[in-house]
């Protein structure tokens, strides 16, 4: 018996236009990790809904087709009965969890199946100890934190041992760490335990290393269903927007085979003779002290010692002192709860320090992290005056619903709205921008970004993704519990790490500073080239 | 309000228990006539608030109680006409009649005012020390969907109410905020987003096929048995050794070694459970 099994299974959302899914057929072997490819809009979600049986149990819509999920057949069993067998985790942590503590949350789906008193206990501790969440188990879930609450929520679609793991971009609100430790997780659950595991993710170099499958999404059909070595060689040809850093960079250097990790890649170079030999780690340089006084001195933002300490808690802020000059794009890093957003949200003035000074030269546009924050209206076109909108691209969604646009979408019209009126803003802020965005959007946004500091605003943006924060920084800040730890240039920083550094970074062992694969191309294409002559 | 985990040993007791122990410090705070014994129940309702972690937590109830208590004395004093002893003539206040403040009149206000006072922070001590998840969990033996309802009632207004607040940040954030209703009707979009999350969070995690949960076997600890006999004794010194104390016409109470004894006893009944600080980690 499959995990899951879909003949023909075509599926429109009531109201659509156009159907999510055409003609899917497909087959998942028991116990195989399989990742979901694809840009936004492809319908990896709606495959994932399919496969839970909330599509189309709970959301209704026409569904034709035949689908079997651990031998049930959809349109007979709901999401309830899939749930003996399918476990489900979403994006959003917070909104998967239902109870007020993290053993409550446990033992609900068991309850809910009618096990006796002793099997929930039972399932409740084992699924805490293998995922290493027992010392949580006590706790309130408002204590937790994103990626402890996303491990909660995992433990819950875990509790009942399901044959099949759904998963819809669950690292998507987590930092590098609490991302790379939740996909080990996955990947010791599906070799220990043979769970199947179908996960849709953007990120794809952090995953395909444990995947045995890649199937890609286009417009609801599979364009490619492959092992992750193939999709990658499909990608390179068809869809480039899908190619890994590490891919790019092979395929580059007119090697291969299409790498799907960073160990695969580094065995390639190494015997192309192209892996750069192993640097000591570059000393620390601060700017000279004429720097930094002139970049003081152009500062669009100055911050001067600033704390945030909570009444009965800790300092959030604790003395960060920071300059950002007219022009520039910082790029602030660090992991969940370093202090980032409350950073942003100080700096846009809607927290004040308890202690220090922040000055401002002009006014501050801030984005937080929910785009859909910013929509008051139901329609694209009220939202701002059609100048602007057709100055931001988005003339041509004016009669869309805000909340009908995609990711990338409803991130452009945010930026928008923020940045638009009088005065023009002096300083941006974005506060992890990336969130559910496709590598395509991220190129945009990063464009836009670019632009702005052509036009002198000076960019600050928090974010996790060391991609993103490579292909528009020109100066990275890292936080840790509310300091800042290192202030220096991207090619410093985000190379000569582990978890805060890019995939060509961590593939060329922090060589010379090369973060993206153009720029490692740049550097190592002539040594290819001299390699191949003298071959 | 809102359930803080502390290592005490009322935290330790089953919910249950916890919250039949602050039933009987409030029908306790009910039948109880005598101010002197309601005095020391409220001094005894503290200390047990400190000596179970929440201290701050029954202080600020009781803060926020101090208004409402002076307006029940103030109210009871200016329209009870009962009470011998005339403390203040306020002369004739046209179609209320004859204003006289009596002392009677101003001590049972005082009375009723201690009553609420202790009412209020046995519900403090309630909210912050007994585990609400557990005690709906109880319940659902007996209404399943009902306490299922009701816990996730008690999750959802805070995340709402952070979302109210995320909202209202981003709306600051816009150069042209939008009006009240506007921003009304983004929560309220917001807010049906948030449920139907949830109610697929409940779909798959099988909630549509629920079944009526087992009974739980739970041994019962030092401290289940302890604040237990607590509760029982506290409700049965209440109802069945009433102070005698009357405020009208005049105020007639005693206050000889039966007062004393009962004040005495109720105030080692409500704290005793607490000297056991045995396995109170949890």
């Amino acid at each position: 018996m499959n995990a899951l099994e879909l003949a023909a299974v075509s599926y429109t959302y009531p109201g659509a236009p156009a159907p999510a899914l055409r003609e899917l057929t497909l087959e998942l072997a028991q116990g195989e990790f399989v990742v979901l490819a694809g840009g936004s809009a492809a319908g990896k979600s709606t495959l994932l809904g399919v496969a839970c049986g909330l599509v189309p149990h709970f959301h209704g819509g026409r569904f034709d087709g035949r689908a079997e999920i651990c031998g049930m057949n959809l349109r007979d069993h709901g999401p309830a009965a899939l749930a003996a067998e399918v476990g489900t985790l979403f994006q959003d942590p917070e909104t998967q969890v239902v109870m007020g503590t993290v053993r409550a949350e446990l033992a609900f789906p068991l309850e809910n199946r009618g096990h006796s008193a002793v099997a929930v206990a039972r399932g409740v501790e084992e699924v805490a100890l293998a995922l290493g969440i027992e010392t949580l188990l006590e706790r309130s879930i408002v204590e937790l934190s994103g990626g402890e609450l996303q491990r909660v929520a995992l433990g819950a679609a875990l509790a009942g041992r399901p044959r099949l793991l759904v998963l819809d971009e669950p690292t998507s609100q987590l930092d590098p760490v609490a991302g790379d430790e939740l996909l080990s997780l996955l990947r010791r659950l599906n070799e220990e335990w043979g769970t199947t595991i179908l996960l849709a993710e953007h990120r794809l170099e952090r995953c395909l290393g444990a995947a045995d499958r890649v199937i890609a999404l286009d417009r609801g059909a599979i364009v490619c269903d492959a092992a992750p070595s193939g999709f990658l060689q499909w990608a390179h040809a068809a869809a480039p927007a899908l190619e890994t850093p590490g891919a790019t960079l092979i395929a580059g250097l007119g090697l291969r085979p299409p790498p799907v990790g960073v160990k695969q890649a580094r065995a390639t170079l190494r015997a192309a003779g192209l892996l750069p030999e192993r640097e000591a780690p570059p000393e620390a340089r601060r700017p000279p002290r004429w720097h930094r006084r002139e970049r003081s001195r152009d500062a669009s933002l100055r911050l001067r010692h600033v704390w945030h300490e909570l009444s009965d808690g800790p300092a959030i802020l604790a003395g960060v002192s920071l300059s950002v000059a007219a022009g520039e794009r910082v790029v602030l890093l660090g992991r969940n709860g370093a202090g980032k957003s409350t950073l942003l949200r100080h700096v846009a003035g809607l927290a004040e320090p308890t202690r220090g000074r922040i000055e401002r030269c002009g006014r501050v546009a801030l984005l937080l992290q929910n785009p859909g924050d910013y929509f008051l209206h139901d329609r694209v076109g009220d939202e701002l005056d059609a100048l602007a909108l057709e100055r931001s691209g988005l003339g041509a969604l004016a009669d869309r619903h805000p909340r009908d646009c995609s990711g990338g979408e409803r991130q452009r019209l945010a930026l928008a709205i923020v940045t638009a009126g009088e005065p023009a803003p002096s300083v941006l802020c974005l506060d992890e921008p990336t969130r559910g965005m496709d590598r395509g959007a991220k190129a945009t946004l990063a464009q836009e970004l670019v632009g702005f500091s052509q036009r002198g605003v000076a960019v600050l943006v928090a974010t996790h993704d060391p991609e993103f924060a490579a292909s528009f920084a020109t100066r990275a800040v890292l936080l840790a519990d509310g300091r800042v730890l290192a202030d220096s240039s991207p090619e410093e920083l985000l190379s000569g790490g582990w978890y805060f550094a890019t995939e060509t970074a961590r593939i060329l062992g922090g060589h010379r500073g090369i973060l993206t694969p153009t720029q490692a191309l740049a550097q190592l294409g002539a040594t290819a080239t001299a390699t191949a002559s003298r071959r | 309000m809102s359930y803080l985990r502390r290592a005490s040993p009322l935290h330790a007791a089953r919910a249950g228990v916890g919250a039949a122990y602050c039933a009987a410090l409030v029908l306790a705070a009910l039948v109880i006539a005598d101010p002197l014994v309601l005095g020391v129940l409220a001094l005894a309702v503290i200390v047990a608030g400190v000596a179970a972690g929440v201290g701050g937590r029954v202080a600020r109830s009781l803060y926020l109680s101090a208004p409402m208590a002076v307006l029940i004395v103030a109210v009871n004093a200016l329209v009870s006409r009962e009470g011998l002893t005339v403390i203040a003539r306020l002369g004739d206040a046209g179609p209320l009649g004859q204003l006289d403040i009596t002392l009677e009149a101003v001590a049972y206000g005082a009375k009723e005012a201690l009553v609420l006072v202790v009412i209020i922070a046995a519900c403090a001590l309630a909210s912050a020390a007994v585990d609400p998840d557990e005690l709906l969990r109880s319940l659902r033996r007996v209404s399943f969907r009902s306490a299922l309802t009701a816990t996730l009632a008690t999750r959802m207004v805070p995340l709402l109410a952070l979302d109210a607040r995320r909202l209202g940040e981003a709306q600051r954030c816009r150069p042209n905020p939008g009006g009240r209703l506007a921003v009304m009707r983004a929560i309220t979009a917001n807010a049906l987003d948030r449920s139907l999350d949830i109610a697929a969070t409940l779909e798959v995690r099988g909630y549509g096929s629920a079944r009526r949960p087992r009974r739980a076997p739970r041994p019962w600890s030092r401290h289940d048995l302890a604040f237990a006999a607590s509760a029982v004794a506290i409700a049965a010194l209440a109802i069945a050794l009433p102070a005698p104390f009357t405020f009208y016409p005049s105020i007639h109470g005693g206050y000889g070694a039966g007062v004393w004894v009962l004040a005495g006893t109720l105030t080692l009944a409500v704290l005793a459970p607490f000297a056991q600080r045995r396995g109170i980690l949890r």
